[in-house]
């Protein structure tokens, strides 16, 4: 499996935001997308994910299931946590990992973010990191080889960044691929770098 | 259990939880139709004659109040994007949200309606009708208001828009359900055509509603 870019070119509001954008990722590799504010990064994540139209340019995931796109294949995890605060930890992430097609039970990806003792908490008590962290779980509940990851690390304690890292690691190791956008190091030491050019 | 169920069962949730809307429309529909007779004064004949239309005026009213809120809510938070990237087709998805605000906000109005009539000095014996054209119809409330919800999420601050884009779409479901009604509780007209059309127009919208909501989202992408 292999994720393919070429000449991605994205323009939002009547401004173009980056042009010509070229990588190659292989699968159990990670592509960091750096650059300064406003060059692009969480838009190309989300022209990834489906969420932004491709201005110019083709993308393509080599040797995925060809029928279904990559949107299906993509895990998502934004700025936004799409936790809904009336419904309680483990409502939320069995919603999700329901919802995005997993027939398996979400409570270890709970056990693995250390989220277990707060699953019956309402997710309008839990703080920033937490929250972060009942994202991660969504993605790590669910199985889907691509992972859009815009800056994962935020709002994460040190333990908790630790924890994000080996995931991440284990996620590659099964010959999955994450491209995620970062300021500055997430824990992956072998990792292609993607500098968008400042806007 | 499957994605589509998934989202049904958590927007009833909630719906029904702290902040949700569940219980608005109905609240709304009551007030309305308990203010009717105050405003109209005691005159049971008049009572009888505009019952039906006032029945349906506050159904209307109450199914496009909380309507707004369809998309808003998962597009402000996030849940949107997530919902884009599903496994089912997107009309799916968006035909579920919809069926769950029916259960919760068109249901509830059908339920209380028999009750309301009385008030409203709706003939004993046509009440029963009148709460099969609201049965039918409400259907076509939600998910015709469906794309107005779609729009005014793609478009930003699109509160208004929806009241202007929706209320147009949905008079001939208020002409028909009024007439059917109508029908039914003093005649002359004979009550199947009009409840035939009023069934047809909520089952064209239960196909296109979800089909011009997910083309109205799609577009949104930017």
């Amino acid at each position: 499996m292999e994720l393919q870019a070429e000449g991605l070119t994205c323009g939002r509001g009547g401004r173009e935001v980056f042009r010509n954008v070229s990588f190659k990722v292989p699968a159990g590799e990670a592509l960091i997308v750096t650059g300064r504010n406003g060059a692009g990064k969480s838009s190309l994540l989300r022209m990834i994910a489906g969420l932004v139209r491709i201005g110019a340019g083709r993308l393509s995931l080599n040797g995925g299931k060809t029928d279904t796109p990559i949107s299906e294949q993509a895990h998502y995890l934004g700025h936004q946590d799409a936790m809904k605060t009336s419904l309680t930890v483990a409502e939320n992430l069995q919603f999700w990992t329901r919802f995005l097609g997993s027939r398996s039970d979400s409570s270890p990806a709970l056990e693995l973010l250390d989220l277990a003792p707060l699953a019956d908490l309402p997710a309008i008590y839990l703080s920033a990191g937490q929250r972060r962290r009942l994202s991660i779980a969504r993605v790590v509940a669910v199985s889907r080889p691509l992972w859009l990851l815009d800056e994962p690390t935020s709002a994460l304690d040190v333990p908790s960044q630790t924890r994000l890292a080996e995931i991440m690691r284990s996620h590659l190791a099964g010959g999955g691929i994450i491209v995620a956008a970062a300021h500055g190091a997430i824990g992956l030491e072998r990792a292609r770098e993607l500098k968008l050019g400042a806007a | 259990m499957n994605p589509f169920a998934a989202i049904l069962v958590r927007d009833m949730r909630l719906a029904v939880r702290v902040g949700g809307g569940a219980l608005m429309g109905a609240f709304f529909f009551l007030i309305v139709i308990t203010m009717t007779p105050f405003a109209v004064g005691p005159d049971l004949a008049l009572l009888a004659r505009i019952g039906p239309a006032i029945l349906w005026l506050g159904a209307l009213l109450a199914s496009l109040l909380t309507l707004d809120r369809l998309f808003a809510t998962d597009h402000d938070d996030g849940s949107l994007d997530l919902l884009m990237m599903g496994d089912i087709p997107l009309e799916l998805t968006v035909a579920a949200k919809a069926l769950a605000h029916w259960l919760t906000t068109g249901l509830p109005l059908v339920v209380i309606a028999p009750l309301l009539g009385l008030m409203l000095n709706v003939d004993m014996h046509a009440l029963g009708w009148l709460t099969l054209t609201l049965a039918a119809g409400t259907p076509a409330l939600t998910f015709t208001g469906l794309i107005g919800a779609a729009l005014s999420v793609a478009l930003r601050r699109g509160g208004l828009l929806l009241a202007v884009l929706v209320l147009p779409l949905t008079v001939p479901v208020l002409i028909f359900g009024v007439a059917a009604a109508n029908a039914a509780i003093a005649g002359p007209a004979p009550f199947g055509p009009a409840f035939t059309i009023l069934c047809a127009l909520s089952l064209a919208s239960l196909v296109l509603g979800p089909i011009a909501a997910t083309a109205a989202l799609r577009h949104g992408l930017e």
